[in-house]
């Protein structure tokens, strides 16, 4: 995990390029839910609320919503994951990213949980 | 572990783990007043007692009658292997297949179910089955408002009545909205969806549509321009349901042929009895694209760890019970033995046996048109039917009760079914199927005739108003018309000695 990432109480995490954030879901988010079989994510120009849920990830045996880290603008999805939902599992934090949002607010970023507040979070989970 | 019932130390066992006295604790959050007290029934009898009894209250049903009612449930001839087969103990009492392991037989019947029914329809994706054709087509608007995420539905009124109001009961608790579109007043369409209205509705740019639903053939058994209402929903962003009776589909073009995406219909002509009303069996079809917005079981077939062939309920996911109120729909079950009865049906009878079943019903109609207007009521719509149509009968309830009494069931009276639509209310909606014999044809026509005739003898109420329908009715040229009064009853009788009946 990247020093430079920021996580949600919900498992998600986020990186920032510029005006841009990278959003995905934890190893610890992919473990518990198992064999990841969809992933259903808002559309391209769709405005997210933070901590709003905005798409849904599917299991084999469960279903659990994802939530938007920041408010902004869906400016890209992971078009791969249609057909390859399981680089979800397999590199959650490279190839299993999900949306590229415009920020709308860059303090939101810094709100969310830090690298030691999320192992701490895990560890008591 | 013991598979016999609880022993009451077994219970005691239970309660005291999860720390209560009785189980009564478990339902103290109902209400006292909602809770059941004791089953009072009465004392048990003999099976021959039972039996009895039972025959006593099925003998109340009237099974004698000469029947041309339709209107959603159709009179088919059931092959004898059907019943044979649904009595097998492995079908009869299965439940719902969650054990893969132990299920395959059930689950096979489901997938050869769902892979018919996508044969008939050109969809590729079946659900299991739902409750019956009301639910199904509910479902299925349903469908286009989670997929499009808008939340108004165009629901044409030559859907089924009974149709539209569980959509309605469906959409009032999921506050959407279901716009009626009207029917074409008159002209050569008169009777089917009108297209200029549905236009209309789908142009308010405050009030998108998410889907346009339309039954082929219509209540009113009229054949509708699928294709146009198909092409006006997609044009305005639209997805298009049909609602489509399975023997049609043997005959008539399937959904997907014109455009929908999503088809539900009452699987009930496959095999299954009338039964007075159920159980039914809800069929429920869509694209490819649509698969994870579609409610209730889907089965498919995969490989074991052997590699040998298995089968399993897939995408579960979807469902209720996993994801609770993010669900497409409370659906937990299916009508697996309706199910299996229009499996059985369809690969007994085969697509060529279907197509006749279709065709011989619709030769069956015509004939039947020609013997009712020359009887003195000529069809209400000049457009095509297949096998069930209106005609215009002057005072039509009061004629369908006399005719009851005279042992033919005469359709339905429009007037019950359509209160709010003046231009029904002195119709009678008939149909034909294959079963249909021309003896029964010569009898309705001749009842219907003389009863005609009655009641212009004795002018009922209001008859002096209705002029146009009894004018053009008149049978012209119809040879040997019985003469009204005594000497009809005593010249008549019914049937085969009747003159002028359908030939």
């Amino acid at each position: 995990m990247a020093q430079d990432q920021r996580y949600t109480k919900e498992h998600e995490w986020v990186r920032v390029e510029g005006d841009l954030a990278i959003v995905g879901i934890t190893d610890y988010a992919a473990h518990q839910l198992g064999d990841i079989v969809f992933v259903e994510l808002p559309e391209i120009g769709r405005v997210l609320t933070q901590f709003a849920a905005v798409g849904v990830v599917e299991s084999v045996k469960a279903v659990s919503d994802l939530f938007a880290p920041i408010s902004g603008e869906v400016v890209e999805t992971n078009a791969e994951l249609a057909a390859r939902p399981e680089l979800v599992n397999g590199d959650p934090f490279g190839q299993g990213w999900m949306l590229r949002i415009r920020i709308a607010d860059k303090s939101q970023v810094d709100g969310l949980l830090d690298q030691a507040a999320y192992e701490q979070l895990t560890r008591e989970g | 572990m013991a598979y016999g019932p609880h022993t009451s130390q077994d219970r005691a066992a239970m309660l005291q783990a999860i720390g209560i006295a009785s189980v009564d604790e478990l339902f103290a959050d109902i209400p006292a007043a909602l809770r059941a007290s004791e089953l009072r029934l009465p004392p048990p009898e003999s099976e021959a007692e039972l039996a009895d009894r039972l025959r006593h209250l099925a003998e109340r049903n009237r099974v004698d009658l000469v029947s041309f009612l339709g209107a959603g449930a159709y009179r088919h001839f059931v092959p004898a292997v059907v019943d044979q087969l649904l009595l097998r103990g492995e079908f009869y009492t299965a439940y719902t297949p969650y054990q893969p392991e132990i299920s395959q037989g059930t689950l096979q019947t489901i997938y050869e179910y769902q892979s018919m029914m996508g044969e008939m329809t050109g969809m590729d994706v079946v659900s299991a089955s739902h409750y019956d054709g009301a639910t199904a087509t509910a479902e299925g608007a349903l469908m286009t408002c989670r997929a499009t995420h808008r939340e108004r539905v165009l629901v044409s009124r030559g859907v089924h009545p009974h149709y539209r109001q569980t959509l309605c009961t469906y959409f009032g608790g999921a506050d959407r909205v279901a716009d009626e579109i009207p029917l074409v007043a008159d002209g050569p369409a008169a009777g089917t969806t009108d297209l200029a209205a549905l236009e209309r509705m789908l142009a308010d740019p405050d009030r998108p549509v998410a889907g346009v639903v339309v039954a082929n053939p219509s209540f009113l058994g009229l054949l509708e321009p699928m294709a146009q209402a198909g092409r006006l929903a997609h044009a305005a962003g639209a997805l298009f349901v049909s609602v489509v009776e399975p023997v049609s589909l043997a005959v008539l073009a399937a959904p997907a042929s014109y455009g929908a995406e999503i088809a539900c219909g009452e699987g009930q002509p496959l095999g299954i009895p009338l039964a007075y009303g159920g159980p039914y069996l809800g069929i429920l079809a869509c694209r490819e694209a649509l698969v994870r917005q579609i409610p209730g079981r889907l089965v498919g077939m995969t490989t074991d760890v052997d590699g040998r062939r298995a089968f399993v309920m897939t995408l579960r996911a979807r469902e209720q019970d996993i994801r609770r109120e993010k669900a497409s729909s409370n659906i937990c079950t299916n009508q697996a033995l309706c199910a299996l009865a229009a499996s059985i049906y369809m690969a007994s009878i085969g697509p060529h046996g279907l197509r006749d079943v279709a065709a011989l019903g619709a030769a069956r109609a015509a004939e039947l048109e020609r013997a009712l207007a020359e009887a003195g009521a000529p069809r209400l719509h000049p457009g095509p039917y297949l096998n069930e149509f209106a005609v215009r009968v002057p005072n039509a309830p009061e004629v369908h009760r006399r005719l009851l009494a005279r042992g033919v069931l005469a359709g339905l009276a429009l007037a019950e079914a359509e209160p709010d639509d003046p231009s029904l209310a002195d119709a009678l909606l008939v149909c034909a199927t294959e079963v249909t014999t021309a003896d029964e044809i010569e009898v309705f026509a001749w009842a219907l005739r003389d009863e005609i005739e009655q009641g212009r003898q004795l002018s009922l109420p209001g008859l002096a108003d209705r002029g146009g329908g009894r004018a053009a009715g008149h049978p012209a040229g119809s040879g040997g018309r019985v003469e009204s009064g005594p000497g009809a009853e005593a010249a008549g009788g019914r049937g085969r000695h009747a003159t002028g009946g359908a030939r």
